[in-house]
């Protein structure tokens, strides 16, 4: 049995090109061009999938990508629109969320059982006893979903497009091509697109039975097809509305982010059920579902059909089916006047009774298929008069009862909606700069009217751009009849008149929610779930809104709509996921510490070596050797990630006096300072060294993980308080290392002719000359705690300067060492890392550099709050600590809290084990009354030990600074 | 995605900015109260209005002054500082 109908102008499908499928198993053929339903519907296959809650059988509704009901998997391919997907060759497709298949779902037994599943049920029930929920959430994980994931399913990263236009027309139907052209002949570049396969819209299968519409379609192609500027995108949908008109296209294979100067929406309206017993039942669809299986996929959608309608699409749809070979056995009008055009006329000339005044009261179907219809006058009150009933045999029934704008786009945009009495339904009030409507959406519905109103909003957009066009004024004629009837919903004593196929809602879990107190369209919406399934409510959102105003005795505009959000239709993840774009960043050295056996760390967003890993040893092994080498001989870090900033000008100085805390217009040239930043609430923010190079020439550093902020800041108080400075981000310009240990100056002096004698270079002292033949700045410095130098090189210059280094140090046996071992060698001189010992509340006295913080300066950023900080005594110290008894264990880590008398007085930043002191050594902060040396305290450390601590003085180790200042 | 204008590189998109926070007087921090001091450092008007605010271009390292309605979430001009 086939309903395929021989060609039929304007058919998507490609006769030449037969295409084998599986559905359910079973052996399936269409065309290319069919979708899965199409082609099903073509062989006699009428239930496509079983409904979500109830899983009753279901078939065609729209069409339209509305079908959710019509949910297939394809191996990885889950929930696909068997309604608009394309078929391919060799798909072998089941239904979801069934068991023991579409034909013989176990699960339909729930559909007896709706009594005991009321609205909300899953808020009421399962809660008690507790010990059972778990029990209860997998067997509703097993009834309830959609397909099923694969999880083998390979990881697919699709990348981006971009582009731009001046005008995006959103919806190629009448109103949407006229727009196009309107705005394509004014010289706008324009793009069109549309989600279905083909442009056209409805004017490819709204014909009523004549040819007019497919020549008029012809028409309006060929004029598009003269416009080099008009881009025309079938099969591509706007999947939504970002600020300045930035709007995600979709189609098959990616994503195109467009960015647009205007946004015409001609996206038409999607059409809406009506409510009545059974209206789920195979084989009652929409009239447009109808005229599209019609006349873009040659399928006849039924044999006999009954039209239920109460607008004029419904006796055009009439005329298209009866062109086709379709029966009509009646045109059941919900209004009692019925329709008051000519179509009256036209359908009853051929013979086709029609009831005024009447409506569905409910249909019969017999294993899935349906068989007949029972029709009632509609009495007072909108209620059916079930006393004379007329009962018709049918295998089809068609409603045409009303469309909701299809105006995501227009509220995503910011329109403001309101509702029209003379349409039923909602219409752009006011719309945002740069958005346009036109057509259904707008609503127009006449044909003539429609492409009328896409000229206007064409010739606006293009005009709004600036582009030359003639001011078009169209008043909108009101509509011959209303296209949408105000209440298309028929109660039955037996329910099962789906208002939402999504989610099987009937009216009665409707006014049964209303009762319980969710009668505000959002609270109904998350309580009923209604809209909430995959189509979104795009077929139930309104007769729901109808439902709770009639409740509330208001109108649907009163009650208000639901926020639509982005994306409009479900997009494929693989569409999304790309790659991830987050700046890393490697110094010159990177290489050379790879070939090194380096174990990395993230440093903000650089990377650097952790410790250098030698086979056979442990973490801890290996760092606690660096650090030795350090103490004893000599060892070099890679310290080019720290910030470096020259500073030019003759301003400079008194620049940094405003910027940090301490004293740098008094300074020599050839000097450094250690320098600390604070925000204007006196929190300490930054720390570096500054050097002064020449009297208008400072070269300073921040943190690694600062520089950029810093840098940042620096430029916004450079702008604002217009001082003669200029400040050059030279971090990537620069690498840096530190040469540290009591033998770095003996390896230095192999590498530099400068004298660096401890008269001539001493400690904090900043010199220029060349290192291995490389232009350099030398700063002596002493943040591990050993003589050292800190070199900075051209970053082209760092390979070559570190290899000498490290040959250079052979005979001392120089080690690199990375930040580990860094950590703890400036923990043992109670050095703190700000970040890390800091927090975002810690003020420069709690950290203990009130002699860094220079108040008698007129003026730096921070420093009127700390003078208000310090009228207030300490809120907390941070101060040096030892575990006792040396090796306690567990050892407390960072973060763990500081107990006296029971209570929380302060909390660990910095804690490690140190050979050179010979026990775990760290900082941490305390109340302002246990900073006296050897005060004692507990630090509660994982799983609730108490162990004993107590405060010491720092440095921990060399408290004089003999070794940094060392003179030989 | 917002476009934002930044005097130096025209319309670009708003991921290609930071924001500076709104442009505050400072007290003069040698004779307002404590309070008065506190009040600028913490407190930040969240009423919606036109207000002028710092923009930073990241990628040019601009930084810069656009007066933004906030309510209406639309940049009405910007300019460079100093620039009247």
């Amino acid at each position: 049995m086939t309903a395929r109908l021989p060609p039929v102008i304007g058919e998507w499908i490609d006769r030449s090109r037969p295409i084998e499928f599986t559905f359910e198993g079973r052996s399936q053929r269409g065309f290319a061009g069919d979708t899965p339903t199409s082609a099903l519907w073509a062989s006699g296959t009428h239930v496509l999938g079983r409904s979500f809650k109830y899983h009753r059988p279901r078939g065609v509704l729209s069409m339209a990508n509305h079908d959710v009901n019509a949910l297939m998997q394809y191996g990885a391919r889950l929930n696909l629109r068997a309604d608009v997907e394309a078929l391919e060759p060799g798909m072998a497709l089941t239904a979801v969320n069934t068991q023991g298949g579409v034909g013989a779902d176990r699960l339909r037994v729930l559909n007896f059982l709706g009594g005991f599943l009321p609205v909300g049920f899953y808020y009421k029930a399962f809660h008690r006893p507790k010990a059972l929920f778990p029990f209860w959430e997998r067997v509703f994980r097993r009834i309830a979903g959609l397909g099923s994931l694969d999880f083998t399913a390979p990881h697919i990263r699709t990348p981006k497009r971009y582009d731009f236009c001046d005008i995006l027309v959103v919806g190629a139907g009448p109103s949407g091509l006229k727009a196009a052209l309107a705005a394509g002949r004014a010289g706008a570049k324009v793009v069109l697109v549309d989600e279905n396969a083909r442009i056209g819209g409805s004017l490819g299968y709204q014909r009523g039975g004549s040819g007019e519409a497919m020549d008029l379609l012809a028409d309006l192609e060929c004029e598009l097809a003269a416009l080099p500027n008009v881009s025309v995108r079938p099969a591509t949908l706007a999947a939504g509305w970002y600020a300045d008109h930035w709007i995600p296209l979709v189609d098959a294979k990616r994503m195109t982010k467009l960015r647009a100067r205007a946004v015409v929406v001609a996206g038409g309206a999607y059409e809406q059920p009506a409510v009545f017993r059974n209206n789920d039942a195979p084989g009652v669809m929409l009239a447009s579902a109808a005229q599209r299986l019609l006349y873009r996929y040659a399928v006849k959608p039924m044999d006999v059909a009954l039209i239920l309608t109460a607008n004029a699409d419904g006796y055009r749809a009439a005329l298209d089916l009866l062109a086709h070979g379709v029966a009509i056995a009646a045109v059941v009008d919900l209004r009692p006047d019925g329709e008051s055009t000519a179509l009256t006329a036209q359908v009853k000339q051929v013979g086709i009774p029609v009831l005024k005044g009447h409506c569905v009261f409910e249909a019969e179907s017999v294993g899935g298929h349906l068989v007949a219809a029972t029709v009632c006058p509609l009495g007072a009150n909108d209620r059916p008069e079930t006393s004379s009933p007329q009962k018709f045999a049918c295998d089809g029934l068609v409603m045409s009862v009303g469309w909701v704008p299809a105006a995501p786009l227009l509220y995503q945009a910011g329109a403001k909606m309101r509702y029209d009495t003379a349409t039923h339904q909602f219409v752009p009030e006011t719309l945002p700069e740069g958005v346009f409507a036109c057509g259904r959406v707008n609503g127009v519905h006449a044909r003539d009217a429609r492409l009328e109103d896409g000229e206007r909003a064409g010739s606006e957009a293009a005009r709004a751009l600036g582009f030359e066009v003639a001011p078009r004024t169209f008043a909108i004629a009101a509509e011959p009849s209303p296209p949408s009837h105000p209440w298309p919903i028929v109660e039955h004593p037996s329910a099962r008149n789906f208002v939402d196929f999504d989610e099987d809602l009937q009216v009665k879990d409707f006014l049964d929610a209303i009762q319980e107190g969710f009668d505000n369209i959002e609270l109904l919406k998350r309580y009923s779930t209604v809209g909430m399934g995959p189509s979104q409510g795009k077929h139930s959102n309104m007769n729901a809104i109808r439902i709770l105003a009639r409740a509330r005795n208001q109108l649907p505009g009163e009650v208000g709509t639901t926020t639509a959000r982005p994306f409009y239709h479900p997009v494929p993840l693989s569409h999304l996921a790309g790659r991830g774009f987050n700046p890393q960043r490697e110094t010159p050295l990177h290489s050379r510490h790879d070939g090194l056996g380096a174990v990395w760390m993230q440093a903000g967003v650089w990377l650097r070596p952790e410790y250098y890993a030698a086979p056979g040893k442990r973490k801890s092994e290996i760092v606690r050797e660096e650090v030795r080498a350090v103490r004893e001989s000599v060892g070099v870090i890679d310290v080019g990630t720290l910030g470096k900033m020259e500073l030019y000008g003759p301003d400079a100085g008194q620049f940094l006096e405003r910027v940090y805390t301490a004293r740098f217009a008094n300074m020599k040239p050839g000097t450094t300072r250690y320098a600390v930043m604070l925000e204007e609430g006196g929190v300490v923010i930054d720390d570096g060294v500054v050097g002064r190079i020449a009297e208008q020439h400072f070269y300073f550093t921040t943190t690694t993980t600062g520089s950029g902020t810093v840098y940042r800041e620096l430029q916004r108080l450079n702008a604002m308080w217009n001082l003669e400075v200029g400040i050059v981000n030279a971090t990537g310009a620069f690498a840096a290392v530190n040469l540290g240990g009591p033998r770095s100056r003996a390896v230095l002096r192999k590498l530099t002719g400068l004298d660096l004698s401890n008269e001539a270079f001493p400690y904090l002292a900043l010199r220029e000359g060349e290192v291995a033949g490389v232009p350099s700045r030398l700063m002596r410095v002493g943040f591990v705690g050993e003589l050292g130098y800190e070199i900075h090189v051209p970053a082209d210059r760092a390979a070559h300067l570190w290899d000498a280094i490290l040959e250079a140090g052979t005979d001392c046996g120089i080690r690199p060492f990375g930040v580990e071992a860094q950590r703890l060698l400036r923990l043992e001189k109670g050095h703190i890392i700000i970040g890390q010992d800091t927090d975002g509340l810690t003020q420069p006295d709690e950290a203990g550099l009130e002699w860094a913080v220079k108040m008698d300066k007129p003026f730096f950023v921070g420093k009127r709050s700390v003078e208000i900080v310090r009228k207030r005594g300490l809120r907390q110290k941070l101060v040096g600590f030892e575990v006792d008894p040396a090796g306690a264990m567990p050892a407390p880590r960072e973060c763990h809290l500081v107990i006296r008398n029971g209570a929380i007085a302060g909390r660990v930043t910095s804690v490690a084990w140190s050979d050179t002191v010979g026990k775990h050594i760290g900082l941490a902060f305390v109340a302002p009354d246990m900073t006296t040396a050897g005060t004692p305290f507990f630090v509660r450390v994982d799983g609730g030990t108490m162990v004993q601590a107590r405060v010491v003085p720092t440095p921990f180790h060399d408290p004089a600074g003999a070794r940094q200042k060392a003179v030989e | 995605m917002k476009l934002l204008a930044c005097p130096i590189n025209g319309l670009r998109p708003v991921s290609e900015f930071a924001y500076g926070g709104e442009v505050r007087p400072m007290p003069d921090a040698a004779s307002c109260t404590d309070r008065e001091w506190a009040d600028y450092v913490f407190n930040r008007s969240g009423v919606p209005g036109v207000k002028v605010e710092w923009w930073y271009h990241i990628a040019s390292g601009t930084w810069f002054l656009a007066e933004r309605d906030t309510l209406a979430d639309r940049v009405l001009r910007s300019w460079l500082p100093g620039d009247p």
